[in-house]
């Protein structure tokens, strides 16, 4: 039994137009997207802006209602017409920018309460014990339950993010762009506390970065996104050591490395991600890139393919080499 | 001991200090910062939120905010000229001139009701008495210099048409239409995704090859320090702790910051799930700073108080290789 198991995940939102605003088009944010997580381990995802990964992130957690797909929690199917107050109890999101997702008129204490007041765990006492007990955790000052998210630094707004998730004791954090926002210094104390975290608690992670290192660092497995759907999946340092879709080699060598003495050559993709609302016919990346065997993607679909015991690859013929 | 001047230095900035007068009183954003650019080079400011970077970046454009943000003491100069005592009206004149800047947020320093066509032409209108129509066609080609497809239509369309890397591309040509020496370029990247930050950098590199022009890259991203500069300047509350050639501060850091903050990043290459080194507490705020060594309460390490009171000199570790000297964040 699968921990978590998503299977051909779709998120299509109407695009309106004309009198009655009456649906003209779909914009495919997350387009078929499948794979599995392990209790305790961690799966990265990583991509460009306008990907779908915060998308997919948010139909995980059900902000977003998923218009086709399954999600499998624990065995459980996941009706998407129910409000389903356990599933969501063991799945909650930690968000990219800490200093507007909390709000900023409650204190903190109220701030990491709220979701025990909303699940009615416990009575008052437990639950400001609760609350003490979890800003400890975090490594937050005693006395900060009284205070306001304005009096805190970034990375402890941030570490009130995660408290606040792991009010109701989750067992996966979706975890959107956790240390985006935060300074260099500080990044590093909230990536030690996340993965202190997994191994006190067994928590399993999804994590979405922009930054590819921090990905790789905490991550055991890495899925590559591109428009809407996964392009290559497998274990970190697989990906990272032998990449086989030619967006994700395009993707690595785009990373900067700290290393002056490092002679690297770049792969420079050509503009911008197309748009989900009007997707180019065949291969996305192949259109972009002008891929030499572009055609060829317009009659053959792609298939998935297993390269290396578990590393996964969208075997389509123009980004994908035949070997 | 500061290093001396040589005359090729395009830009040299000299114990420069600058304050900004708040509500809970004065506030020294800058405290006596120096170095200089010479022709040709890449040079980067590397720090964390609030240490500086910018409101160097705004001292030299003399884009400080008035009257609340002053030139306290030091200099400025640009090819021998002082900056700092110029008037409005001439600096009016080096600046997007001599001097171009490239903002952070592109959609933020493109006018969202004009045409591209019509900001990129006004460069063209202040600076170089053009003719509308000749001012319209530089644009087109200004367009075109930083890989935009179809420029000719393109000029007619508004910011919020362009994708970000296309938006960033405009303004980077709004730097460089007056072909300046120096380009002062403000987190060029920082709002765009990896692909695209490769292709904007890929792109300042091949015009700065070209024109042969000098750049002051600002960025908290040491990765693209280590990939495009050529000198480094590490900043932390308000001073240069340290600065020399990038293969200097990247494989011989000699300030504990600077060895801090390269350990606490990940790496690639590293072993992934181990612990990444800490840099305890935060960026101290400028308006409580001591005098003396600003990264010692941070450090770890045992500061005296004499050490925490007196700033420590500039020293020179070796050629070119600069770092404020305070004997225990410079211990090897």
């Amino acid at each position: 039994m699968n921990f978590l198991q998503i299977e051909d995940l779709c998120v299509h939102f109407p695009v309106r137009g004309g009198v009655f605003r009456k649906a003209i088009g779909a914009c495919k944010a997350v387009d078929g997207v499948s794979f599995t997580l392990s209790k305790g381990r961690t799966l990265g995802l990583v991509g460009e802006s306008g990907c779908g990964k915060s998308t997919l992130a948010k139909s995980i957690v059900q902000l977003v209602r998923p218009t086709a797909g399954s999600i499998h929690f624990k065995g459980h199917l996941l009706d998407p017409k129910k409000e389903a107050y356990d599933y969501r109890k063991s799945v909650q999101m930690v968000f990219q920018d800490p200093a507007e997702s909390l709000n900023s008129r409650m204190t903190v204490g109220a701030i990491v309460q709220e979701p025990l007041d909303i699940h009615e765990i416990g009575e008052k006492k437990s639950r400001l014990h609760r609350v003490k007990q979890l800003l400890e955790q975090v490594g937050l000052p005693g006395n900060s339950a009284r205070r306001y998210p304005f009096e805190f630094s970034g990375g402890q707004r941030q570490r009130i993010g995660i408290a606040r998730a792991l009010a109701l004791q989750p067992e996966l954090l979706v975890l959107d762009e956790p240390v985006s926002a935060l300074d260099v210094s500080v990044q590093s104390q909230v990536l030690n506390l996340l993965m202190s975290l997994q191994e006190d608690l067994g928590l399993s992670y999804m994590l979405i970065a922009h930054d590819l290192a921090v990905v790789k660092h905490i991550s055991d497995t890495i899925a590559v996104m591109y428009l809407g759907k996964i392009v290559e999946m497998g274990p970190a340092d697989q990906i990272y050591s032998s990449p086989r879709h030619a967006y994700t080699q395009a993707l690595l060598s785009a990373i900067p490395i700290p290393d002056p003495s490092l002679e690297r050559k770049k792969v420079i993709i050509p503009g911008d991600i197309p748009s989900p609302i009007d997707p180019p016919r065949g291969c996305a990346y192949g259109h972009r890139v002008s891929a030499a065997n572009y055609e060829k993607s317009f009659v053959e679909k792609p298939l998935w393919k297993e390269v290396n015991s578990d590393h996964w690859v969208l075997a389509c013929p123009c980004c994908v080499s035949k070997d | 001991m500061e290093p001396n001047l040589t005359s090729e230095d395009l830009l040299k900035v000299e114990d420069l200090s600058v304050a900004f007068t708040t509500d809970e009183g004065q506030v020294i954003a800058l405290d006596q910062v120096g170095f200089e650019v010479k022709q040709g080079q890449t040079v980067g400011l590397v720090g964390e939120s609030g240490c500086g970077k910018s409101v160097t970046a705004y001292s030299i454009m003399g884009l400080l905010p008035k009257p609340i943000g002053k030139v306290i003491s030091g200099n400025i100069s640009f090819q021998n000229i002082s900056l700092t005592g110029l008037p409005p009206e001439q600096m009016r004149k080096i600046r997007g001139n001599q001097i171009g800047m490239i903002f952070q947020e592109p959609m933020n320093a493109l006018n969202p009701v004009q045409k591209i066509g019509t900001q990129l032409s006004e460069v063209f209108l202040i600076h170089q008495e053009m003719s509308d129509h000749q001012a319209w066609l530089g644009s087109i080609e200004m367009l075109d210099a930083v890989g935009i497809p179809s420029p000719e239509n393109r000029v007619h369309e508004y910011p919020h048409q362009l994708s970000g890397g296309m938006r960033q591309r405009v303004v980077i040509a709004m730097a460089l239409a007056c072909q300046p020496k120096l380009i002062i370029a403000d987190e060029p990247t920082t709002a765009l995704d990896v692909t695209v930050q490769a292709q904007i950098l890929d792109l300042l590199q091949n015009l700065q090859k070209k024109s042969g022009s000098s750049i002051l890259l600002i960025t908290h991203d040491l990765g693209v320090i280590a990939e495009t500069c050529d000198e480094v300047c590490v900043m932390y509350a308000g001073r240069i702790v340290e600065k020399g050639s990038t293969k200097q501060i990247f494989t011989e850091p000699a300030h504990a910051y600077t060895q801090d903050l390269l350990a606490s990043i990940p790496k690639l290459n590293g072993t992934p799930k181990t612990k990444l080194k800490t840099i305890d507490g935060i960026v101290p705020s400028l308006l409580d700073l001591n005098n003396g060594c600003r990264f010692g309460p941070r450090s770890g390490r045992k500061h005296s108080a004499d050490l925490l009171n007196q700033r420590a000199e500039m020293t020179e570790v070796s050629t070119g290789h600069w770092v404020e000297a305070c004997p225990v964040c410079t211990e090897l």
